[in-house]
């Protein structure tokens, strides 16, 4: 059954090494609906968070492919009840001066910020799951977005379970 | 301590690691490495064209179990590595090649002879690098070498820009690797050991299909014990010939779009799989689904990645062939399921493996046997095509490493420089490249190498004016429009392999095969026999692509189509005798009238 799933892959932190990843992903012809890389507790480690669509076979042979890699320390497939999974997202709106208000009371509802505004626009954080921010678009559309940026989803285990390479553990 | 330059430091980590020959065409960004190698031990090999240096590397590699090291400069030296380096990579053929790059600086910038070799080679090496500090060149080859000939062996790139070859520095060379990302499983898992050997021992009718992890991890002891002890019929890949002495009583041959009758339908009459080293490719299974219908499978493969990729398994063993068969057969208790191999054997003696001999013309099946019979031992090579099917179904392999193809990549142009390297490999041994016309003249200039380098070999061309394969299907599924497969008689391989200073001997009646053959192995520098072959002669059996591997068509099921070809405005022009001869025989295509 195709749906929607989130690995965490340790990587090392070296050029060249998304490149690596996004091209395995390209050219085996798997789906990436989102990525976000950033640097971790050690600084020689990456972590990119990537959500693929697939069934199950599909996500099997992602795991082994990101595996086979030199540069690909850990692979691990996050299960959504057992993890936390956060994005963050900025929205651009025009804005009439007699919105506000109910805007600002609309971000508030979902815990967002708004992180600028100007004479005739706003820009509105929303951090949250995927469907937090779904839903905060959704109602957003009702204005006019002049600009959405999402960054990807990352996602941590819940409880003491910690992503490492063998290694170290 | 003293310094010195990046570029000794290459042929310092290359003595390191015990590299005795490299294949390579020196060129402005590796220049710097050529000035070391020119006071150096090691022997290095002029090549004519890269693709030749890559082919050489991994001929050696295949031939020796050892790792093969070409070097090429960058851009254009670099590109022209790409066939072989992909080739090693489908064949998991242990490589280190090296590239010279333009310097740091200009990196990025489209420099002369500048491309991303990395960038490039990515999705076609096990791993690559680019070196931009000297200070990590040592670990870069410490970690290449053991990363290109451990677990699934493979090709590895280190691109090297030439102010790091020139750069100076303190050396050293590391004992050990760290690398955390990279740990390969050798043993097996004991529960999957354990439930592999129950299967065998409950298997009523098992086959053994044996591929190039066999050979590789060098398991053919351990192949054949588990064959006999439990009177298993073995099949083998195109990759796996050799895994067991093809003349032992339960060798089945080749599996496959061109396997054995037999070995298709034991196949697929089996209940029990046992696939060791295999890929599964769809040359191997014919549609995937219809594949062995009522076996269990037990999958045992070094890469993980290759277990469930193409067929579903019930029993997936992740390690090394050798060590995984050592652990199922000490479970296991000598058996014989009678009826089973009666049965094979009544297989055997129904479908037996022919082909139609002619007394009036050269068969290249015919051709195939007689080299066979008279260099049993010989390595042989193959180039790609009919005659690579030809020498699959016809040469009898009889030691690991000694059948040497082009499998996965099937690239045309490989035979030759394989076979070169496979004779630097093992001198002693007779190398033969059984080739095709079409495949030898794509990197035949190595006959350069050959005279030059000292490296006799024997290439046995199956002459027969076509892209024979091609061919083949355009007359099977194309209803004979033969669109641009005839190569129109050129060129005279004997006057080729002459103008080289090697031997060149053309054999075009039946009765003289024999005698060149045997002239050829008197020779002590390359001979190139031009065995002029029955032009139109079809690979078969064959199971059409995409369908069951019983769907198999044979002589009976083909029916015979009158090729048409256009001629091209040169062979017009000349009217060759050979354009004549083939006008006036009677099986052969009918030219086109404009």
């Amino acid at each position: 059954m195709k749906a929607k799933h989130t690995i965490a892959v340790l990587v090392e932190n070296k050029p060249g090494v998304l490149a690596r990843v996004a091209g395995l992903f390209a050219r085996r012809g798997y789906n990436i609906e989102s990525l976000s890389v950033g640097v971790t507790e050690s600084s020689d480690l990456s972590r990119m968070t990537i959500v693929v669509e697939g069934d199950e076979r599909v996500v099997e042979q992602v795991t082994k492919q990101l595996n086979k890699q030199i540069d690909v320390i850990k692979v691990s497939h996050m299960e959504p009840h057992e993890t936390v999974n956060r994005e963050l997202a900025l929205f651009k709106i025009a804005v009439e001066p007699h919105e506000r208000g109910e805007i600002m009371h609309l971000v508030e509802i979902f815990r967002g910020r708004i992180v600028d505004v100007g004479t005739k626009t706003m820009i509105i954080e929303v951090t949250g799951d995927e469907d937090k921010i779904s839903a905060m678009h959704q109602l957003l559309k009702k204005y006019t977005i002049k600009e959405m940026v999402r960054t990807g989803v990352i996602s941590m285990v819940r409880g003491p379970k910690i992503l490492k390479s063998e290694k170290e553990e | 301590m003293e310094k010195i330059s990046g570029a000794k430091a290459v042929v310092e980590c290359l003595k390191k690691e015990g590299v005795e020959v490299i294949f390579g065409i020196p060129g402005g960004a590796n220049m710097p490495i050529y000035d070391e190698l020119f006071s150096s031990d090691i022997r290095h090999i002029l090549a004519r064209h890269e693709q030749g240096a890559v082919h050489m590397a991994e001929g050696y590699a295949r031939a020796s179990g050892k790792v093969g090291v070409c070097m090429a400069t960058s851009g254009p030296g670099a590109t022209n590595l790409i066939t072989g380096i992909a080739d090693a990579y489908m064949d998991s053929v242990p490589l280190i090649c090296i590239t010279g790059q333009v310097p740091t600086q200009f990196v990025g910038t489209d420099a002369f002879q500048e491309t991303d070799v990395v960038g490039i080679t990515t999705p076609i090496t096990k791993h690559n690098y680019l070196v931009k500090n000297i200070q990590d060149l040592p670990r870069v080859f410490k970690d290449a070498f053991h990363i290109a000939t451990t677990g699934r062996p493979g090709p590895v790139v280190i691109d090297l820009p030439k102010d790091v070859l020139n750069d100076r520095f303190e050396f050293y060379y590391p004992e050990n690797v760290h690398l955390r990302g990279y740990k390969p499983t050798y043993r097996g898992h004991p529960l999957m050991v354990k439930k592999a050997a129950e299967l065998i021992m409950r298997a009523e009718s098992p086959v053994i299909v044996a591929g190039g992890g066999v050979i590789i991890s060098g398991a053919t002891e351990e192949l054949i014990t588990l064959a006999e002890m439990t009177m298993t019929p073995v099949a083998t890949t195109l990759m796996g010939k050799g895994a067991i002495p093809e003349n032992h009583p339960l060798s089945l041959g080749m599996v496959g779009m061109h396997g054995s009758k037999y070995a298709n339908y034991a196949v697929m009459e089996a209940d029990l799989i046992i696939a060791v080293g295999v890929r599964f490719t769809d040359r191997t299974t014919g549609r995937y689904e219809t594949w062995a219908p009522n076996a269990k499978k037990i999958h045992i493969d070094i890469d993980p990645a290759e277990i469930g990729k193409n067929i579903e398994v019930d029993v997936p063993i992740v390690g090394d062939a050798k060590s995984v068969l050592r652990d199922i057969i000490k479970r296991l208790s000598p058996k014989i399921n009678k009826e089973w191999v009666e049965r094979v054997n009544q297989l055997k003696q129904s479908y037996p493996f022919t082909f139609e001999d002619s007394e009036d013309e050269i068969k290249p099946q015919y051709v195939i046997k007689k080299l066979n019979e008279i260099v049993p031992d010989a390595i042989v090579t193959t180039e790609v095509g009919q005659n690579q099917m030809w020498s699959a179904m016809f040469w009898r392999a009889l030691k690991p490493r000694t059948f040497i193809t082009s499998g996965g990549l099937a690239a045309m142009g490989f035979g030759f420089p394989a076979a070169l390297g496979a004779k630097v490999a093992r001198p002693e041994e007779v190398v033969i490249d059984i080739a095709g016309d079409g495949s030898f003249v794509m990197t035949c200039q190595e006959l350069a190498t050959s005279i030059t380098e000292d490296i006799p070999i024997i290439v046995a061309i199956l002459n027969n004016g076509y892209l024979g394969m091609v061919r083949q299907w355009q007359q099977i599924f194309h209803e004979g429009r033969y669109s641009e497969v005839d190569l129109g008689g050129v060129p005279d391989f004997v006057k080729l392999a002459e103008a080289y200073g090697a031997e060149g001997i053309r054999v075009t009646r039946k009765e003289d095969v024999e005698d060149a053959i045997k002239e050829a192995l008197k020779n002590d520098v390359t001979t190139v026999i031009d065995f002029v072959v029955s032009r139109e002669e079809n690979v078969l059996p064959m199971v059409p692509p995409g369908m069951p591997i019983t769907q198999i068509l044979d002589e009976k099921s083909i029916k015979p189509v009158r090729g048409k070809v256009r001629p091209k405005p040169g062979v017009r022009k000349r009217e060759g005798e050979r354009r004549m001869e083939i006008e006036e025989r009677e099986e052969g295509a009918e030219v086109m009238e404009e």
